[in-house]
C-alpha cells in the first residue's frame, strides 16, 4: 500500500514538474520572440510548412466532414420537417466546433508530429547543443518561429476548413438530397452570428498555440535514443489532441 | 585560461564527476583520456557551460561560468567553438551554409565576404568543391572536416573536440588528427580533445590528462605521461583502452 502511494506521489510530482517546465518553455520562447534578431525568414518558412503544406489535408477533411454532416443532418431534420435548416446546422457545427477541432487535429497529426521529430533529431544529433555553443539561443532560433507559425497558420486553416466544409455540405444537401439552395444559404445567413465566428477564431488561436507548443516541447526534451524519439512523437500527438479537446470544452463553456 | 575546481556532477544519483581539478594550458593541445563512461564528454561540456556542475567552479579566464546563463554565458561562449562527436551539422543546410552559419548569425556578414571565408576554410580542411552537398551525402570523415571548418571559421580562442575520430577507420582517424594538429599549430588556439585513440594521442598532444573514477588522476606532458609508474595508468595506456580478451579467446 505504501509502495502504491509512493509511486502515485512520484508520478504526481513528475507531472506537476513537467507542467511547470512546459509553461516556462513557452514563456521563454515568447520572451525571446521580442528580442532581435527577428527571425522573419524562419517564421515564414515555418508558416509555409504548417499552413500551406497542411492545406490539402485540411481541405480533404473539411469537404468530407461537411458532406457527412449534411447527410446525417438531412435525415435527422427531415423527421421534424426542418430540412430547410440544414445550412445553419452544417455552418454552426463547422464554425463553432468541427472547424477548429478537426483542423487542429489534422495539423497535429501532420505538422505537429513532424515538428517533434525534427527537433528531436536535432537534440539527439547534438545540433541544438551546437547552436548553444555558437551562442545562438535555440528557443529563439528554432522554437519561437514555430510557435508563431502555429498561432497564425491554424486560424487560417480553420477558416479554409469552415468554408470548404460548408460548401461540401451544400454539395450533398442541395445537389444530392434536394434541399432548396436558397433555403440552405439563407439559413446560414440568419443563424450564424459574429459571436460564433469570433468563438471559432479564439478556439483556433488557442489550438494553434497548443499544437506548436506541445510538439516543440516534446521534441526539445527528447531522450537520446530512437526509442526516445518515437515516444516523444507519440506523446506529442496524444497530448496535443487531448489538450485540444479539453480546451475546446472549457472554451465552449465560457463562450456559450 | 580554463580552470575546473572541485567539479562534481551526478546524473540520477549516479556520480560521474567527483571533484575534478584541472587547469588547461593556453595555446596548447590538451587531450583528456579515460575509460568509456568515465565522464570525459561530460567534463568537456562543463567547460562551455552546456552542463552545470552540482558543486565546484568552472573558470574561463576571469569569469566563473558555472552559474551563468543567458547573455552573460553567451559572451563567454563567443570565445569557443566545438566539434561534436557526430559533427552536429545542421541537416537542412548545405556544407557551405553550415560553415557560413556562424558568420551570418553572429557577425551579420553577407555576400562575397562570406563566400571568401567559407571557401578558404573548406580548402583548409580539404573540402573544396563540396559546399553544395548536404550532410546526408557526406561520408563520416567529410562530416568531421565540415564540422571542423565550421568550428574554425570564427577563429575562436578555444576549440573543444569531443571524440573527433570515433567511428572512423584508422587511416581516416589519423588524417583527422593530423588536420586538427596542423590547424592548431597554424592558428594557435587552445585545443581540448577527448579521445580514446591511444597511443595516437601521445603523438599529437602537448598535454594529456586522465580521468578515472570521477577525478583527474594524472596530468602531464605527453612524454612524461608515458613514463608514469602508476600501474593502473600504465595498464590503461598499454592496452590502449581496447577490450581485453578473456584468456580462452586469446589462446
Amino acid at each position: 500500500m505504501t509502495n502504491v502511494l509512493g509511486q502515485l506521489g512520484a508520478w504526481t510530482v513528475h507531472r506537476v514538474r513537467e507542467m511547470g517546465s512546459m509553461w516556462l518553455f513557452m514563456l521563454s520562447s515568447f520572451a525571446w520572440l521580442a528580442r532581435p534578431p527577428f527571425r522573419f525568414h524562419q517564421t515564414m518558412k515555418q508558416l509555409h510548412f504548417v499552413g500551406y503544406k497542411s492545406t490539402f489535408v485540411v481541405v480533404l477533411t473539411a469537404a468530407f466532414t461537411g458532406m457527412v454532416l449534411a447527410l446525417q443532418g438531412y435525415y435527422t431534420l427531415r423527421k421534424f420537417g426542418s430540412e430547410g435548416l440544414l445550412g445553419s446546422a452544417v455552418a454552426l457545427s463547422m464554425i463553432r466546433e468541427l472547424g477548429p477541432v478537426l483542423a487542429a487535429l489534422m495539423v497535429t497529426a501532420r505538422a505537429g508530429s513532424a515538428m517533434t521529430a525534427e527537433i528531436g533529431i536535432m537534440r539527439i544529433t547534438e545540433q541544438i547543443d551546437a547552436l548553444d555553443t555558437m551562442a545562438i539561443n535555440p528557443l529563439q532560433y528554432l522554437i519561437a518561429p514555430k510557435l508563431v507559425a502555429g498561432l497564425i497558420g491554424v486560424p487560417l486553416l480553420v477558416a479554409i476548413f469552415d468554408v470548404v466544409g460548408i460548401y461540401g455540405g451544400s454539395l450533398v444537401g442541395v445537389d444530392l438530397l434536394g434541399v432548396s439552395e436558397g433555403a440552405y444559404w439563407n439559413s446560414i445567413l440568419s443563424a450564424v452570428e459574429w459571436k460564433d465566428v469570433y468563438g471559432g477564431i479564439l478556439k483556433s488561436i488557442s489550438f494553434g498555440l497548443i499544437v506548436s507548443w506541445v510538439c516543440c516541447y516534446k521534441g526539445f526534451y527528447t531522450r537520446q535514443s530512437a526509442e526516445g524519439l518515437g515516444r516523444a512523437t507519440t506523446e506529442a500527438v496524444v497530448l496535443s489532441s487531448v489538450l485540444i479537446l479539453v480546451c475546446d470544452y472549457f472554451l465552449t463553456s465560457v463562450l456559450l | 585560461m580554463i580552470r575546473l575546481v572541485g567539479v562534481e556532477k551526478k546524473f540520477s544519483d549516479q556520480p560521474v564527476l567527483q571533484g575534478v581539478d584541472l587547469t588547461i594550458p593556453v595555446g596548447k593541445m590538451t587531450t583528456i583520456i579515460g575509460g568509456s563512461g568515465s565522464g570525459k564528454s561530460v567534463l568537456l561540456k562543463h567547460m562551455i557551460g552546456l552542463l552545470q556542475p552540482d558543486r565546484g567552479e568552472v573558470w574561463v579566464g576571469d569569469v566563473e561560468i558555472s552559474r551563468l546563463s543567458g547573455a552573460r554565458l553567451n559572451d563567454v561562449r563567443k570565445r569557443f567553438a566545438m566539434l561534436f562527436q557526430s559533427a552536429a551539422l545542421f541537416d537542412s543546410l548545405s556544407v557551405f551554409e553550415n560553415v557560413a552559419f556562424p558568420l551570418r548569425e553572429k557577425l551579420r556578414m553577407k555576400g562575397p565576404e562570406v563566400m571568401q571565408r567559407v571557401e578558404e576554410k573548406l580548402k583548409e580542411v580539404g573540402l573544396t568543391g563540396m559546399g553544395h552537398k548536404f550532410p546526408a551525402e557526406l561520408s563520416g570523415g567529410m562530416r568531421k572536416r565540415a564540422g571542423l571548418a565550421r568550428a574554425l571559421v570564427m577563429e575562436p580562442e578555444i576549440i573543444l573536440f569531443d571524440e573527433p575520430t570515433t567511428g572512423l577507420d584508422p587511416l581516416l582517424a589519423k588524417s583527422i588528427h593530423d588536420l586538427i594538429v596542423a590547424m592548431q599549430r597554424r592558428f594557435g588556439f587552445t585545443a581540448i580533445m577527448v579521445s580514446h585513440e591511444i597511443p595516437e594521442v601521445f603523438g599529437i598532444s602537448d598535454w594529456v590528462a586522465m580521468l578515472r573514477k570521477g577525478k583527474i588522476v594524472l596530468m602531464a606532458t605527453a612524454a612524461e605521461f608515458q613514463r608514469t609508474t602508476d600501474p593502473e595508468i600504465r595498464e590503461f595506456i598499454s592496452v590502449g583502452g581496447t577490450v581485453v580478451l578473456p584468456n580462452s579467446l586469446a589462446e
